[in-house]
């Protein structure tokens, strides 16, 4: 069926202009049509050029570039030569933008109602009553919650997911014939973007509108996009049907890309360490450990973030970490660390007793447990060249000096497979990858045993990220060092770690080796979690939405409680009266992995057996009875 | 076979040709417009001048020329007077090249004295924080709170004016507003992460504030420093106009200003002079400061306020 043209960008070329005039190219004659009711994604690395490209669409550069040739034609309209005041018309009119952060776009102070309805009463396409009750429609077909009366709520009022399918209700609010999506779901838990997915690709369907939706991740995009366009360095690679690029990639990046692709987590994908390991000695250990922020009452904190956690971390062994954002990771690395101590409970180190402040530690404590920063950007002294900020610790912890340290520095960068010149460059002349290398070399330095690393990849491209993965992989090998891996990407931490640690809100719901962990039966958290990491094929979305436990999981929120199980109110197996009210019981399984949960180990296993009857059934025999699989 | 490893190097090679992309530009070294440039001019002028005005100047500062120095007061002479003379017949141009050393020196030591003052308090409350941040915070608020010119004509009162009690009066007077500065921007660089890197590495307090905290203050600090200056001298030049900052017969523009305002009504140029040599040192400064802050992509500007 041959749909009529909407948006076509022909021979695109943008230019950045440098301090001595001398043209850049950016973008270098990019070429690609969108039809009516059609996505189209934009997909490539940072710096690949998709957000300078979408952005033309608006007839919008980010300063400093401006389009140096082509056409971008609207509706047969040129927007790159059309009067400013005629560009005005058609930014929110005719095309609308969907920035990656929705938290950064509200307005805290107005009304989301008023937000989502001023540009469409702004252009006057629709009255404010008119506006109004097409938000409410629009509300109800993303599936927001209390939908007739969200929208008097103020941004902060709502949580993160629920304001990024909010921003795409004020982009279709003026129904504009083209919307740009610019990673809307990058900055999210694999459990909410499912939810924005599916939003957006039902109401995208509904209201028959077109899009541009740039992203890096191809699961993502196999889920939304009709047409793929791929992007290197400002030039078209391949582009084709998504059908076509997803299964059958021809050009050598593609398939790059697809390699970089995190795979599903399954049993089997890291490179367990061998089970003669002994276990009598633990590098780390937290025992009993409630940590949380806002001095102590009565032993405990007045914000509990983590409740009751007991870990350990073997010798030259990767503990992965994974939950949402805000279940409590981030602050366990913290108080191993010693940067948060802990309202109760014990940290040892090697057996000793670890204290719980950062100044009462000695100096070799320290310098044992590590820890990596996320955002490499933040987490290197701009003012410092590269040697002086891998050279300090060495200097600090084991007194190198001179050539000494020099020598050494040079044997870390290359550890971390980067040039020994790079000890005289500064932070800034380094790419991202290559930053978060520094970063963690730095850590390295010290020549630590246990380096905590936290959410080190999640800030970079799958590309950057899968090597940063396979780097730490070989300094495992290498230097033996463990590691404490916190990940909201379970994919990665399968991949990379040895044993699991599931959290959410603030207490351990899971933990064993990773390939027990991996393999049924779940605890019904840690199942949400799997079924939530998108995988590369085209239908994936649909399967996965059959499942019970998504049904009811991503409906409803985390709530953090003290009674009962913290997972209770999004779980599809709850037990009212039983888990409500009771603090889980811990099922103790092979090998150390633990559940804590009120069923019992035959209901895990059936539940386990229902979803997968529910996906083979689907996967094989449409919509027939499903097939039971034992 | 060759051939096949020959294909296989090559489809190798561009795989490679797609790893990560290339490293980020190196940093951008600081450029001035040519306003900047010629501000900079200026100022550099001015510096020689206080450096080697008085050996340079035709006449003392303090000489009355001419047979009758009454007669040649405001003395349109300008043979032998480059710009005049005034109010009792004195060369003004050699008072404006002694006064720039009395102006200018006096303005760069207050504002020297108050920066040390204002960043050593306030990179220690923005790093200690608590009551020490507290204690030095408030009594620097109920300073800030006070009238600048009031609050040094009240100190000259009461301990006389001395060049000593001028440089310390306005370098407590500026320090106030450094302080400020100097613990916002400290306070900023605290909870970065490097900062954070450094304190669980277990770096003591002066490692912090010598090789994290500084370094990064450092640059809008200095573009400060331009901006303090000129205030500083304008503080100066205006108590001098009031008579309370340099005494005669020294020379300083403030007061020549001041001096010889009543020869505007005679057409004398005498107060224009040095009234064009502090605006020209203020603003030639401003500009700098503008031009840095600009080329710093506004980020900096902001701090500023």
């Amino acid at each position: 069926m041959e749909r009529e043209k909407l948006f076509e960008v022909k021979d695109l070329r943008i230019s950045a202009t440098n301090d001595d005039g001398v043209e850049i190219p950016i973008v270098k004659g990019v070429s690609f049509d969108i039809h009516k009711g059609e996505v189209v994604a934009l997909i490539g690395e940072s710096g690949s050029g998709k957000t300078t490209i979408s952005l033309a669409s608006l007839a919008y550069t980010k300063p400093g570039l401006h389009f140096a040739g082509g056409e971008a034609l609207l509706n047969g309209e040129d927007v790159l030569t059309m009067a400013p005041l005629r560009q005005r018309e058609i930014r929110g009119a005719n095309v609308a933008y969907l920035a990656q952060s929705a938290a950064a776009t509200f307005n805290p102070a107005i009304t989301i109602g008023e937000q989502v309805t001023e540009s469409a009463v702004l252009h006057g396409v629709l009255t404010q009553e008119e506006a109004t009750k097409r938000a409410v429609k629009l509300y109800h077909a993303l599936e927001l919650p209390d939908a007739d009366r969200i929208g008097f709520r103020y941004p902060h009022q709502v949580s993160g997911g629920q304001l990024q399918r909010l921003m795409a209700a004020m982009a279709l609010c003026g129904n504009p014939d083209l919307m740009v999506l610019d990673e809307p779901t990058t900055a999210l838990d694999v459990t909410t973007q499912i939810e924005v997915l599916k939003a957006f690709k039902k109401v995208i369907h509904e209201e028959n509108s077109a899009a541009i939706y740039v992203t890096h991740d191809l699961a993502v995009v196999a889920q939304v996009a009709d047409h793929i366009v791929v992007l290197y360095g400002g030039e078209v690679m391949e582009q084709g049907s998504a059908d076509q690029i997803i299964n059958n990639p021809t050009h050598a990046y593609t398939k790059r890309l697809m390699e970089a692709v995190r795979p599903k987590p399954e049993a089997g994908m890291g490179t367990e360490v061998s089970g003669d390991h002994d276990r009598s000695i633990d590098n780390l250990q937290v025992e009993d450990m409630t940590a949380g922020y806002g001095g102590i009452v009565d032993g405990d904190p007045r914000v509990t973030v983590l409740r009751d956690i007991n870990v350990s971390v073997e010798n030259g062994h990767v503990v992965g970490v994974i939950g949402e954002s805000g279940c409590g990771k981030s602050t366990l690395a913290r108080v191993m660390a010693g940067m948060l101590p802990p309202a109760r409970g014990k940290i040892k180190l090697d057996g000793n007793l670890l204290e719980g402040a950062l100044k009462d530690r000695k100096l070799d404590e320290l310098q044992k447990v590590q820890f990596v920063f996320q955002m490499a950007d933040t987490a290197l002294n701009p003012k410092q060249v590269i040697g002086d900020i891998i050279g300090r610790p060495l200097e600090f912890y084991h007194g190198l000096k001179g050539k000494e340290k020099h020598a050494k520095v040079a044997e870390i960068l290359d550890l971390v497979e980067l040039p020994a010149e790079f000890a005289s460059r500064y932070p800034m002349e380094l790419s991202g990858g290559q930053k978060q290398r520094i970063n963690m070399a730095r850590s390295l330095a010290a020549n630590p045993e246990v380096m905590l690393c936290d959410e080190v990849t999640s800030a970079l491209d799958s590309i950057v990220g899968a090597n940063v993965i396979k780097l730490l992989t070989s300094l495992r090998d290498k230097t033996g060092v463990s590691f404490v891996f916190i990940s909201h990407d379970l994919s990665t931490v399968a991949s990379f770690a040895d044993e699991i640690v599931v959290l959410y809100a603030g207490r351990i719901v899971e933990q064993g080796p990773t390939d027990e962990v991996l393999e049924p039966p779940f605890h019904p958290y840690t199942r949400l979690l799997i079924s939530s990491v998108p995988e590369m094929r085209i239908g994936w979305l649909e399967e996965t939405m059959k499942k019970r436990e998504m049904a009811v999981g991503i409906a409803r929120g985390v709530e953090i409680t003290a009674i009962g199980c913290p997972f209770y109110n999004r779980c599809p197996l709850g037990i009212e009266g039983t888990c409500d009210k009771k603090v889980p019981p811990r099922i103790f399984l092979s090998n150390g992995h633990e559940i804590d949960c009120h069923l019992t180990l035959a209901q895990l296993k059936e539940a386990e057996a229902e979803a997968q009857r529910i996906l083979h059934g689907y996967e094989k025999l449409g919509n027939e009875d499903p097939v039971i699989v034992a | 076979m060759t051939e096949e490893t020959n294909k296989e190097e090559e489809v190798i090679a561009r795989l490679d040709a797609f790893a990560e992309l290339p490293d980020a530009p190196p940093k951008r070294r600081l450029k001035l417009s040519w306003v900047g440039k010629v501000s900079v001019a200026v100022v550099v002028f001015w510096l020689v001048i206080v450096a080697i005005g008085p050996s340079i100047a035709p006449f003392h500062e303090m000489d009355m020329e001419g047979d009758d120095s009454f007669l040649d007061a405001y003395s349109g002479e300008y043979g032998t007077f480059y710009l005049g003379t005034d109010y009792i017949g004195r060369d003004t141009f050699s008072r404006i090249l002694f006064g720039a050393r009395n102006t200018i020196g006096i303005s760069l030591l207050a504002t020297l004295l108050a920066y040390l003052m204002g960043i050593t308090l306030g990179i220690l409350a923005a790093v200690k924080g608590g009551w020490i941040d507290m204690g030095i915070s408030r009594v620097n608020d109920a300073i800030l709170a006070l009238p600048t010119i009031m609050l040094g004509l009240i100190v000259i009162a009461a301990f006389g004016s001395s060049i000593l009690v001028l440089i310390l009066t306005a370098a407590v007077i500026y320090a106030t507003s450094v302080f400020r500065i100097a613990r916002a921007l400290g306070q900023d660089i605290m909870v970065q992460d490097f900062v954070e890197a450094a304190q669980a590495r277990g770096e003591g307090i002066w490692w912090v504030i010598r090789a994290e905290v500084l370094p990064n203050a450092a640059m809008p600090l200095a573009t400060d420093f331009g901006l303090r200056l000129v205030f500083v001298v304008l503080f100066i030049s205006s108590l001098s106009f009031l008579g309370l900052g340099i005494q005669p017969p020294a020379s300083d523009w403030g007061s020549m200003v001041r001096e010889n305002l009543q020869g505007l009504t005679y057409g004398s140029y005498a107060a224009i002079w040095p009234a064009c040599a502090i605006a020209s040192f203020t603003i030639a400064i401003n500009l700098i400061v503008d031009d840095i802050s600009a080329k710093s992509g506004g980020s900096l500007a902001k701090k500023m306020v």
